[in-house]
C-alpha cells in the first residue's frame, strides 16, 4: 500500500498555478527525492501535504486516510513530521528547549518531563548538537538550525519524514556526514520525502525521484533514469 | 581596498573572531571558507557595522570604519548581503529594490540602477508588483543580491549566496559574480560551496574556530591537503 498518495493536488495563488494537478504515491519505507527549478511548487508541495496550506483542488491521503482539510498539528499527530526550508525555530529558546518543546508535542500518550528530557539530549546527540544545547536557537547558523529542525521533527515520532533542502549550506564534508544521518534515519524505519538541491546527495540515497516545473511533474524515475532526461537536464540540471 | 587588522569580535561573553586580519585589493574575488560555526558570518557581520570588534581595525579605502554605523558603511561603498538574504517579505519586488537605493547620492540614481539590475535579473522587473514573501528560495536570494546592488557599492560582501539555488542557477549565480566583478565591482564571498567559490577566486581565506589558518592564491588553496580531505571531501 501507498503510505502517501496525492491525486490531482492543485494550488493556487490568486492567478498563480504553483502547483497543477500532480500525481505522487510514496511507499513505505523508501527514500524520495523531489528536485525542480526554483519556483517550481516544491515547497509549497510539502505546504500542502503538511497542511501549512489548504489545497486548492485534489486529494492527499496518508496511509489510505483523507489528510487534506486537517491541521498541520493533526497531520503532525497521524505521523507525518517536516522541516522548513528557513528553519522555523523558536528563536528565544536554547537548542535544547526547541528539542524538549516538540519531544513533548506529538506523542500518542503522554510523555513525563524527565522522559522527554532524556529523549532531547539523544536526538540531539543523534543529529551532532550536543555540545551547543544552552545556545540560543537565534544564534545558530542557518546550517545548524535546519539540524534542530531535523531533531524537533524526529521527537514527534513520525513514519514519514518531508525534508525541506536540510543539506543547504553545507560544504561537501558536511554534506557527507548529513547522508549518513539520513541513512541512519532511514534504517530506523522512517519514510523520507527530501526536497534537496545537492545532487551529489540525491543520487545517493534516493530510490526515486520526482521533478517539478512550473508546478507540474516533469518527470519522475530512479536517480539515473533522472540524470540523464534531456528535459530534466535543460531546465535543473544544466549541461 | 579593505583591510582588517588583528580583529576581536564577541557574541556576548563568547569569543567568535580571534585576531583576524585581512586584505582585499580593488576589483579582487576573495572567498572566505570554513565550516559551519567557524565566524564567516561574524567576521562579515563585524565589516558592515552590524557588530563592533573588542579591538583591532577595520580600514576602508584607506579610512576607518569599525565603530561606523551599518547605513554608514554602506553610504562608504560596501553592500552585505547576509545570510538568508533578509528581504522585506510585506513589501514588493520593486519596493525591496528600491530601499536598497536609500543612500542619498544613489537614490538619485535609482532608476538607472534598477534598469541594469534589471539586465542582470529579468524576472524582478515582471514580479515587480509580488509581495517579496512570495517569492521562492532562488528568487529571494536574487532579490537580496539586486536590492545590495542598488546602493552602487564598491565592494559586495555576499554571504552564501548559492543557499537553496537549483545546480542550474548556482552554475549562472557564480558567472554573474564574475560579471559584477568585471564590471569593477570588488568581492567578498562567503560559500559553502567551497569549488565553486574557489574556482572564481583570485584568493582565499580559510577560516577555523574563529582564526585565519590558510590564506593565499586559489591554486594554493585547490592543493591543499587539508583543504582537500577537510572540505572538499576529496
Amino acid at each position: 500500500m501507498l503510505m502517501l498518495e496525492g491525486k490531482k493536488v492543485m494550488k493556487h495563488f490568486g492567478g498563480l498555478v504553483a502547483v497543477h494537478n500532480v500525481d505522487f504515491g510514496i511507499n513505505q519505507g523508501e527514500v524520495v527525492g523531489l528536485i525542480g527549478p526554483n519556483g517550481a511548487g516544491k515547497t509549497t508541495l510539502f505546504n500542502l501535504i503538511s497542511g501549512s496550506l489548504p489545497t486548492t483542488a485534489g486529494e492527499i491521503r496518508y496511509k489510505g486516510e483523507k489528510i487534506t482539510g486537517l491541521k498541520p498539528h493533526q497531520i503532525c499527530k497521524k505521523g507525518v513530521a517536516r522541516t522548513f526550508q528557513s528553519a522555523q525555530t523558536f528563536a528565544g529558546l536554547t537548542v535544547f528547549e526547541n528539542a524538549l518543546a516538540a519531544s513533548l508535542f506529538g506523542k500518542k500518550r503522554a510523555i513525563s518531563v524527565p522522559d522527554a528530557e532524556r529523549e532531547a539530549t539523544e536526538l540531539l546527540e543523534f543529529v551532532g548538537l550536543s555540545t551547543v544545547g544552552a545556545v540560543l536557537a537565534r544564534d545558530l547558523p542557518i546550517a545548524n538550525q535546519k539540524r534542530l529542525e531535523v531533531a524537533r521533527a524526529l521527537a514527534t515520532k513520525p513514519e514519514l519524514l518531508l525534508f525541506d533542502e536540510v543539506m543547504a549550506g553545507l560544504n561537501p564534508a558536511e554534506v557527507a556526514r548529513a547522508m549518513e544521518l539520513i541513512t541512519k534515519i532511514r534504517n530506523k524505519g522512517i519514510t523520507l520525502f527530501m526536497i534537496e538541491h545537492v545532487m551529489k546527495a540525491i543520487m545517493k540515497v534516493c530510490d526515486r525521484i520526482i521533478v517539478l516545473h512550473h508546478g507540474s511533474k516533469l518527470a519522475e524515475g530512479t536517480p539515473e533514469e533522472i540524470t540523464t532526461n534531456k528535459k530534466v537536464i535543460e531546465v535543473y540540471l544544466g549541461e | 581596498m579593505l583591510e582588517v587588522k588583528n580583529l576581536d569580535t564577541f557574541y556576548g561573553k563568547i569569543q567568535a573572531i580571534w585576531g583576524v586580519s585581512l586584505r582585499i585589493d580593488e576589483d579582487e574575488i576573495v572567498s572566505l571558507v570554513g565550516a559551519n560555526s567557524a565566524g564567516k558570518s561574524t567576521l562579515l557581520n563585524t565589516i558592515s557595522g552590524m557588530l563592533h570588534p573588542a579591538s583591532g581595525s577595520v580600514e576602508f579605502l584607506s579610512r576607518r570604519i569599525d565603530g561606523l554605523s551599518p547605513d554608514a558603511i554602506v553610504e562608504l561603498g560596501i553592500s552585505y548581503v547576509p545570510e538568508g538574504g533578509r528581504l522585506f517579505n510585506e513589501m514588493t519586488v520593486r519596493e525591496n529594490l528600491e530601499m536598497g537605493a536609500y543612500p542619498r547620492q544613489t537614490w538619485k540614481r535609482r532608476k538607472e540602477s534598477l534598469e541594469q539590475i534589471y539586465q542582470l535579473f529579468p524576472f524582478l522587473k515582471a514580479r515587480g508588483a509580488q509581495l517579496a514573501r512570495t517569492l521562492s528560495g532562488g528568487e529571494r536570494q536574487m532579490l537580496a543580491m539586486g536590492r545590495s546592488l542598488m546602493a552602487r557599492p564598491r565592494l559586495c560582501m555576499f554571504d552564501e549566496p548559492s543557499y537553496g539555488l537549483a545546480p542550474l542557477l548556482v552554475k549562472e549565480l557564480f558567472h554573474f559574480v564574475k560579471t559584477l566583478n568585471k564590471q569593477d565591482i570588488t568581492i567578498l564571498l562567503v560559500e559553502q560551496n567551497i569549488r565553486h567559490a574557489l574556482d572564481i577566486a583570485d584568493r582565499a581565506y580559510l577560516l577555523e574556530n574563529g582564526r585565519i589558518v590558510l590564506e593565499g592564491p586559489r591554486d594554493l588553496f585547490l592543493q591543499n591537503d587539508h583543504i582537500k580531505k577537510a572540505y572538499l571531501g576529496l
